[in-house]
């Protein structure tokens, strides 16, 4: 039980450097704020995105790392998530939700939880067809899948009298959270929340690990075969977990919602699903700490090249970014697969030598 | 050891949703009133997207064949072709504009090649020990990093390259009957059809193109006879950034060229190339026409941005019944 | 070891091939196949490579499907079953090729095994319920026993496959056992093992015999095979030609000629 006991260490520690930089912002002691001890490169609002990619991140990383199946387009069902939140608290009129139910202050809870639900239900029914698949042909099905959901968004789901999702330029004016009469918000509140659920999402991921399900699911990546003669359910067990990373996504895109207060479709295509592999990939893809390690990192890696290139290479500035990161996922891929946490990582780790006398 | 279940669609089923699809568009277009001359324009459109996407889906296919990756970068030698050519076509060179546009192409072309070939040297040659999975990651990365290349040399803006016939913007068109033909597609069925017969002639006739059909079938024995497998990929690289800039550079001026114009065109010739088993030149080229005119049919019915959708509906759709594609090829391949 | 005879005398038979063909595209691997299995007894299935008696495995644990007739355990028909719910009725086995769970220990392989007798579920495993904490901790405590019985428990904790081939085998052997199956399908176990590791997989399989465990063996090693087996099958070339005791397969001609036609019965591969 020693792992767990060092887990649980850096589980406390995480908290209580949360609760700390919370306090920080929230006081200002001395006019001392996070940006000005960093340099200006690690705000909250960066530290809030880092907590959302965390809770889709540990999703990933179980489905990815563990139980081997490769998804390229998770992005989708965290723009699912954080569309079903932002069409059912600000377009509430074209969907017919009456004004009292809109403003309760439980009301973006239960949307956030019914999306989360929704979406996870609908990734069971995908999961259960798709997963039938291996290796590139599975990647490919979820990036087009992926693809397909942006477009989908974007074009106003197709109905564009209701308009539901805001075509390109998406949904605004979502409201902040608040439990009862308090406010989550300013935004030290907010990051306090989101870190919680990320934490939380960390600790159950953790668990799952650690267990049967977890077994089964690394037994399912290591040979399916093997698995299913010892009675995993393996169809079953795939879907569940990509059921469960496709909640967790929604509900990371549900925060994200309230926390940016708009949101359009360009946040939820191609790239940023690729983005989620690379995090995925820097932090360790088959480890649960691996997630909030990796998103940090790129997030800082992405902040540094966004503002200190700007000193080397006068004149640029995002277009950087995007070389920046193809070629740190090419990198990351051939001369790191194990990523921060050490781990090796999933369906991208070297083909296991054939074993055997002959 | 076979590890995998059957699909859950017999492969027969695809035969018959193809024509299934085709008719249950043809009826939706009556609704909209749609008669012969609109469904003959849908199909020469059709057949004009068609070949596009044949060149850049032989593209994915010549890699495959002799390298076994899904080369995402792709889309970007797409790209690449009809960007450079409007860069260099922009410099005043002491030659007439025709001249001048045939330079620039056959520079952008070569150029191009060479990124092809670095691409194989520096992203995917290193990562050869790895996972397959990992190979076409590493793919995606320089197909996002040449992408951002553009971003950086050309900016986010649309460029124009002119049609060919006229050297201007506008292009010539003619009709037959009702139906309306631009000049260009011309271009482009010639250029396509030359490219698929010197790229058939390649591989059947000269000795490259054998060693490189050698190490498709088999890479060991292949480099048993002395057939330099490395090298091979090289030109099997090489040739799919030729193939993929032609694609660009003849079809630029209907599309105005734009850094990140490789990506759906690159997927979309993927699914072509994927009805064609991934191995075939034939399967490819019918799969292309037949996605650029189902497409075409799916766009003229539905709301324009939804144009896109059926692509991947039809990859995912093709992924589940057939992975393997019309070509045939074994059921039952483990990942 | 129970009498061969006794036990047909009284009982039906546990696992039941009856006609079956298998094949793969136009290549036919079995070709109208019968055998029975009897509770209890240890079952032998030999044959020159290529016989086809791997592919029988794969049929009977519903990897594949046969082309034409029927596999029965314990009465029951089990053609058109997933492979995990012909493992529940309670058959397990061993590949020819070991088909353990790299990147997990000994231990967590083994736990892989005890799968079935487990409940817990994904929101018993996310919330770490009492039933959950409560399985793992019997799991864990049975895991262990078992590899102590199978002389495993000084690697419990290592990768495996950071272990010897040989080992590798029994590990694979306790992780079908763990699963506590009625019969157990062992493809080659004795393939590539040194002579002492032989003697010890020997004492195994004997072992299983006397707990109660049904055996189904394919083994090359025709001295292992003999020595263990009450009952030996022999598989040519996608045809069954022989059935019997060990003593009387030995002296069989079709077996003799078999093997003749082939150098000679291989003792590893």
């Amino acid at each position: 039980m020693k792992r767990l006991s060092s887990s649980t260490r850096a589980f406390l520690l995480a908290a209580a450097l949360m609760v700390a930089i919370g306090w920080l912002e929230g006081a200002r002691p001395g006019g001392l704020s996070l940006p000005r001890l960093t340099a200006g490169l690690v705000t909250l609002d960066l530290l809030i995105r880092a907590g959302v990619f965390t809770i889709i991140l540990v999703g990933l990383n179980l489905l990815m790392g563990y139980a081997g199946q490769v998804s390229l387009g998770q992005a989708a069902f965290y723009g699912m998530g954080a569309f079903f939140s932002a069409i059912l608290t600000v377009k509430t009129r074209n969907v017919g939700i009456p004004p009292a139910l809109a403003g309760a202050w439980w009301w973006p809870w239960l949307v956030m939880g019914l999306g989360a639900v929704m979406v996870g239900g609908l990734a069971y029914l995908i999961g259960w067809v798709i997963l039938r698949l291996r290796g590139h042909y599975l990647a490919m099905a979820t990036l087009g899948l992926g693809i397909a959901v942006f477009i989908v968004l974007r074009e106003n789901l197709g109905l564009p009298r209701l308009d539901l999702t805001g075509g390109f330029d998406g949904v605004v004016g979502i409201p902040r959270l608040r439990v009862g009469a308090y406010p989550l918000w300013p935004v030290h509140r907010y990051f306090l929340l989101v870190w919680a659920v990320a934490l939380a999402t960390v600790a159950l991921g953790l668990n799952i690990v650690d267990s049967r399900l977890g077994r089964a699911l690394r037994a399912i990546h290591h040979s399916q075969l093997a698995a299913e003669t010892l009675g995993v359910d393996a169809p079953r067990y795939k879907a569940q977990i990509f059921a469960t990373s496709a909640a967790l996504a929604s509900l990371a895109g549900s925060l994200y919602a309230h926390f940016q207060a708009a949101v359009v479709p360009a946040t939820f295509g191609f790239v940023p699903s690729l983005e989620l592999v690379l995090m995925s990939a820097v932090g360790g893809m088959a480890s649960i700490w691996g997630a909030p390690l990796g998103a940090l990192a790129v997030l800082l890696l992405e902040e540094l090249l966004r503002t200190r290139l700007r000193l080397i290479l006068p004149g640029t500035g995002g277009e950087l970014e995007a070389v920046a990161f193809g070629l740190l996922l090419i990198l990351v891929l051939l001369f790191w697969p194990r990523g921060l946490a050490g781990r090796v990582s999933g369906p991208l780790r070297r083909p296991t030598p054939a074993r055997g006398a002959g | 050891m076979p590890s995998s279940r059957r699909s859950p669609l017999a492969g027969q089923w695809l035969g018959g949703v193809v024509p299934l699809l085709a008719v249950g568009l043809v009826l939706w277009g009556r609704r909209h009133g749609f008669g012969p001359t609109e469904y003959l324009q849908f199909l020469v459109d059709g057949l004009q997207a068609g070949a596009i996407y044949t060149l850049v889906a032989l593209g994915f296919v010549v890699v495959h064949r002799v390298t076994g990756i899904i080369n995402f970068a792709q889309g970007a030698f797409v790209m690449l072709g009809p960007m450079v050519t409007i860069t260099i076509y922009g410099r005043d060179w002491p030659l007439p504009p025709a001249a001048r546009l045939l330079l620039a192409a056959a520079v952008a072309v070569g150029l191009t090649a060479v990124v092809g070939v670095a691409v194989y040297r520096l992203a995917v040659h290193p990562a050869r020990g790895a996972s397959l999975l990992t190979k076409i990651m590493i793919t995606v990365g320089v197909y996002v990093a040449l992408q951002g290349m553009a971003l950086l040399l050309w900016g986010p803006r649309s460029y124009v390259l002119p049609a060919f016939s006229t050297l201007q913007m506008a292009d010539r068109t003619f009709a037959l009957g009702d139906v309306l033909f631009k000049v260009q597609s011309l271009w482009i069925w010639a250029t396509t059809g030359v490219a698929v017969a010197l790229l058939t002639l390649f591989f059947e006739r000269t000795m490259l193109g054998k060693a490189m059909r050698a190490c498709a079938a088999d890479r060991l024995a292949a480099r048993l006879v002395g057939v330099r497998v490395d090298a091979m990929a090289a030109v099997a690289f090489a040739l799919a950034a030729v193939l993929g800039a032609v694609a660009g550079i003849v079809v630029g001026p209907l599309t105005r060229p734009t850094y990140d114009m490789g990506l759906e065109i690159g997927l979309k010739g993927f699914v072509a190339a994927v009805m064609g088993g991934l191995v075939s030149f034939q399967g490819a080229v019918v799969g292309a026409l037949l996605l650029g005119v189902l497409e075409t049919l799916w766009a003229g019915v539905t709301l324009a941005g939804f144009r896109d959708l059926f692509a991947f509906v039809v990859l995912i759709l093709l992924l589940l019944v057939r992975p393997h594609g019309f070509a045939g090829g074994e059921e039952g391949e483990g990942s | 070891m129970p009498s061969a005879a006794g036990t047909q005398a009284m009982s039906a038979p546990l696992l039941e091939v009856r006609q079956v063909t298998k094949a793969f595209g136009g290549l036919v691997a079995l070709q109208d196949v019968s055998l029975a299995v009897w509770p209890g007894q240890i079952k032998g299935l030999i044959g020159p490579n290529g016989a086809g008696k791997t592919t029988l495995f794969n049929l009977i644990t519903g990897i594949l499907p046969p082309l034409r007739g029927d596999i029965l355990f314990r009465g029951g028909s089990i053609v058109g079953l997933p492979p995990y719910r012909i493992a529940d009725l309670g058959i397990a086995r061993t590949f020819q090729n070991v088909q353990l769970f790299a990147g997990m220990t000994v231990l967590e392989n083994v736990l892989v095994g005890f799968h079935r007798h487990m409940q817990g579920g994904l929101l018993d495993a996310a919330f770490r319920s009492p039933r959950m904490r409560r399985e793992e901790r019997e799991v864990r405590e049975r895991a262990l026993g078992l590899l102590e019985e199978f002389d495993l428990l000084r690697w419990a904790h290592e990768p495996v496959e950071s272990l010897p081939f040989g080992r590798q085998r029994v590990v694979e052997v306790a992780r079908a056992v763990a699963a506590a199956p009625i019969l157990v399908l062992l493809d080659e176990p004795g393939a590539g093992l040194s002579g002492a590791e032989k003697v010890r997989l020997t004492q195994v399989i004997r072992k299983l015999c006397q707990d109660g465990v049904t055996v189904f063996l394919v083994e090359h090693d025709m001295e292992l095979m003999m020595g263990l087996a009450d009952e030996v099958a022999v598989l040519d070339h996608t045809v069954l030609i022989a059935e019997g005791p060990p003593a009387v397969i030995q002296s069989h001609p079709a077996v003799i000629a078999a093997y003749l036609g082939e150098a000679e019965p291989t003792h590893a591969p």
